[in-house]
Parts: structure tokens; sequence; C-alpha cells
């Protein structure tokens, strides 16, 4: 694929956007991808919204920043309303399924997730930044699974790794169903 | 599966150091540098190193010099305002030839300014922070691969010359990942150790080369040290001859080393008619534009450089008198870079691109600079 990436993944400071854009930039770089990584710091970062941005091509890359962001996750309605100007007109945008997309402009591709409906049935809400990398992975198809699963096993803390890889796996699915609705 | 690693510039740094075997870290953390000291923490013990937090810059820098002195290769890193604090004893080291790399990750100013958001104003502080007509090398990566290798190039400069290196980058540099081989073919270079007796030794008798052989103290030659005009034995003196020698001999140690210290790269230069001149972060932005414009067929060339000080204005007045191509020089000041390339090429057409809002300069900003000027 000759698709060039500008992916952000955006949400509250604490869901974890940012070490979830650090996973996926560390997958795509296995996958042979060449990736940048950035982030929002400070200030900008504590509480509200707080953004990581990746670029992903198999070309060389140069400007480090995202200039049309093809590919966006937004977890919060606050991280949407913040960033959706930063999407290009034939962008995709991943959220979940109880926040308020409606005024994006309609060339926009907008995929709705029962992204904390499901990390509510695990139990666990601090992996719904992974299941939104499972997610995000199946509708996009940028990495192969096993490069994603190989890049959170090497990130999140060794105790935490089986219900990591669980949460993956249903976003997996959850990006099946959106992919075939 | 490549051998790259997602690494963040800060953390190239650290490993820049440890492979050019670097082992004494005292530092006051401070943002955006506070990574470098994180991991020194953690690492240089692994490898028999020492790291101080230290209650301030100025104590940073005196600790690492007193490092130095006893033999080790030591850094500490920092950003503006410590920076700021650290001028008086980085005199010190260039007038006493300890060898030393401070690492200063820029963040706008003045004063406190802007911790979290870029700026290259620090420039002709890096050269002339200090008072005194006083040696230093400055050099600039614009990418985490180039940290990495620069940081082994600062330490291997330093211990070579004997001098000061400064590694200056941008916070976007510092805190931007990338995938990084942190594998390196440079050899490392280690000061050189005297040749003569305890008995024998003068440490500042630099014979027919410019450059002293100080032995670490404690390994038993014993000596003075003094940040006053001083002469071969180390003692201050107020011999007006020698005093001139010594001034000539601390600055001649670079100048007359130009072509090895200086570093930059080059992109399709034969035929500019304009050429974008950068270093750090808005490299990353010229690049960018400099391709697209070649894409479309416009002569457009790039220089980055990646050691600033001493300034190439030999390279810049060679390249305007082959191609006559006006320059665009954007940088994060209100045009210190630019002022500087105006002395190497007075009769060249330059175009200022200046941000100081903290954010990088795009590359809109530059193809309609481009724009202006084709």
């Amino acid at each position: 694929m000759n698709k060039n990436w500008e992916l952000i993944i955006s949400g509250s400071g604490g869901q974890g956007a940012i070490l979830a854009g650090i996973i996926f930039a560390e997958a795509a770089l296995a996958n042979g991808y060449n990736v940048i990584q950035t982030q929002s710091y400070g200030p900008e970062a504590r509480g509200g919204a707080s953004r990581s941005e990746v670029m992903i091509s198999h070309e060389e890359l140069a400007y480090p920043k995202v200039q049309a962001c093809n590919l966006m996750v937004a977890m919060t309605q606050e991280s949407l309303d913040k960033y959706a100007d930063m999407l290009a007109d034939d962008g995709v945008l991943l959220t979940d399924q109880d926040i308020d997309a409606s005024a994006l402009k309609k060339s926009i591709r907008v995929y709705k997730a029962p992204i904390f409906a499901t990390v509510e049935k695990l139990q666990k809400p601090m992996v719904a930044n992974i299941l939104v990398l499972g997610i995000l992975n199946t509708i996009s198809g940028i990495v192969k699974p096993e490069n994603l699963s190989a890049a959170i096993q090497a990130r999140v803390p060794a105790a935490t790794i089986s219900i990591n890889l669980k949460a993956l796996e249903e976003g997996i699915q959850i990006g099946k169903k959106l992919v075939n609705a | 599966m490549g051998n790259k690693r997602l690494v963040q510039g800060n953390e190239a740094c650290v490993e820049g150091a440890l492979k050019a075997g670097a082992r004494f870290f005292a530092g006051y953390p401070i943002t955006p540098s506070t990574e470098i000291a994180e991991l020194m923490a953690e690492k240089l013990p692994l490898v028999g190193g020492v790291f101080m937090q230290m209650e301030d810059e100025i104590a940073s820098i005196a600790t690492i010099i007193g490092a130095s002195i006893a033999g080790a290769k030591a850094l500490t890193a920092t950003s503006g305002p410590g920076f700021s604090l650290m001028q008086e004893n980085l005199g010190f080291a260039a007038m006493t030839e300890v060898p030393l790399v401070v690492v200063n990750v820029t963040r706008g100013g003045p004063s406190t300014g802007t911790p979290t958001k870029a700026s290259q104003g620090d420039f002709m502080q890096a050269r002339w922070g200090c008072h005194g007509d006083h040696p230093v090398i400055v050099l600039a990566p614009s990418s985490v691969q180039e940290v990495y290798d620069l940081t082994i190039t600062a330490f291997n400069m330093a211990e070579k010359y004997m001098v000061p290196v400064v590694l200056l980058y941008d916070e976007v540099v510092g805190h931007l990942r990338e995938g990084v081989k942190l594998a390196s073919s440079q050899a490392v270079i280690d000061r050189e150790m005297p040749t003569v007796s305890p008995s024998e030794y003068l440490p500042y008798a630099t014979g027919d080369g410019l450059i002293p052989k100080l032995a670490p103290f404690g390994s038993g030659y014993r000596y003075h040290m003094s940040g006053l005009s001083h002469d071969e034995t180390g003692f201050p003196t107020s011999n007006p001859a020698t005093i001139e020698k010594l001034l000539i001999r601390l600055n001649d140690k670079i100048e007359k080393n130009r072509k090895d210290i200086i570093k930059y790269k080059a992109y399709d230069l034969d035929d500019a008619q304009v050429i974008f001149l950068a270093y750090g972060s808005p490299v990353r932005s010229a690049l960018q534009v400099q391709k697209e414009a070649r894409a479309r067929g416009e002569k457009v060339g790039l220089i980055q450089l990646k050691t600033l000080w001493p300034f190439p204005h030999e390279l810049l007045a060679d390249v305007f008198a082959a191609t006559k191509a006006d320059f665009i020089i954007p940088e994060l000041s209100l045009g210190q870079l630019a002022d500087e390339v105006s002395k190497s090429v007075p009769q060249a057409k330059i175009t200022r691109v200046n941000r100081n809002d903290g954010a990088l300069i795009t590359p809109a900003q530059l193809e309609q600079a481009l724009k202006g000027v084709l």
C-alpha cells in the first residue's frame, strides 16, 4: 500500500492516547514503515484533550507533524471538538458510539464503536486505548495483527498483558463488524 | 522486521553519550531536556557510571568540569534558563581546556519563557554567552538519528580539541520519536595522555601542536589549573606575550581545524536558484518543500547545518559564488541565523521566515516564501 497515514489519537489526559500512539508507531515500524510519533506536552496535555500524532509512510518522512489527518481517533467529545478541524475532507474518524459527530463534513467516514461499553464489560477501563488500537487497525489494515500484538506486549506492564490482549481481540472483533456493516 | 527501534530524541542523546564513553552526568532537570536526566539516572549506574542530581545548573556544570578534570567523559543537559546560569563555568572550561558536553534542548525565551515549546533563540548565546574571545563548538541535529550520531561526535570533538562542545537542539527534535539504528561506525576518540614523566610535565605546553595533553587529576601528575591567563605550567601570568599566545592558541585550535569540525548536508545545490538554509526542526519543513519543489522541476536546494559554530562562512560563500542563488532561511527566532549568514554572503538575496509562537514552521509557510522568490 502506497498510502501515507497521518494519524491522530486523541482523548482526555489519562486515557492512554499517547501510549496508544507510541505502540501503534512501534507496530508500524516493525511492519517496515517509516514512522514519526509526536505528542502534545505540558499544560496543553494536563486534563482536557491530549493527542498523539503518528506519521506512517513507506516513503521517507521529513516534516514530523500531521498536516492533513486522514485517520483520527477521538475518545471524548472534547477531543473531537478540539481536533475535528485537523481532519482531511476524505479522512476517517473512529469514535465512541455515544459521541456526537454530526457536525463533521459528510465526506468524512465516521466509524462509531462501543468502546466504553465494551471496556466496562471487561471491567478494565484502562484498556480502552488498546481496544481502540484493535478497532483502528482492523478498519485501516495498516499493520499485521501480530505486529500490533507484539508492540502491545512490549510496552504494557507485564501483569496486564493478558487483559490488554483480550481488549485487543475484542477491538478486532468490533472492527470486523464495522467493516462488514 | 528491521533493526530499527522507536526512540525519542532525548533518549538517543543518552544512548549516544553512553556509546561515546560518557560515565558522569550532573544536572538539574528542566523541560524539555528532562528525559536525558531521567534516563541517565537509570542507565549510568548499570555501566559503572555516576549520576548526580544537583541543586542548580551552576553546580551542575561545575561538577562535570571536576569529573572531566579527573578523567571522566562528562555531560550535563539543560534548557535556556539553565544554559544562562552555566555561562560563567563554560568560559572556565574553555579557558582551562576541559572537555565536556553541554546539551541545550531549546525552548522559548527569554527568561523562563515557554517551557514546552520549541525555539531557536539560543543560537547566538551558544556562541557568545561567555565573556571573552573563547573557543566553542556547537553541533545541531535535526532528527533522532542525528541526535545519536552527533552526541558521539560532540564527545569526540571535545576530547580531540580539549574544548567544551554544546549540543543544541529544539524541543521538537528532543521529543519526537523516530525509527533509528542505535549503532555507529564512528570511532570513539579519547583525549591524549602525557608522554613525559610527572617531573618533566608542563600541562599547557603543546609543542608544535595546538592541543594540550591534560593528565587526569589523581594520576600522579601535579599541576595547577586557573581561569586566569596562564603559562605552560598552568599558573597565572601577566606577561603580555604569554597572555596573547594563549588566547590565539585557544582559538586557533578550532579555527585551524574548521574543515574537520564543520559538518553539513547539502541537497541539490548544483543548479539551484533558491537554497533553503536551516538547522534543527526547520530542516524538516524545508526538506519536504525542497523535495516537492524538485518534483515540480523547480531548481531548489537545501543546506542543513550540523555544525553551527564555528560558522561555515566559507561554505556559504563558495555555494553563492557557484550558484548566485537566493536564500530562504526559516528559523524559530527573530533572525539570529539569517544575520550571521548575511556576513557570509553579503550580496545574496535572503528571505527570512521566522516563527516565534512555539509552533513549527509549516511546509505551507515555506511554499509561500518560495513562491515569492521563484
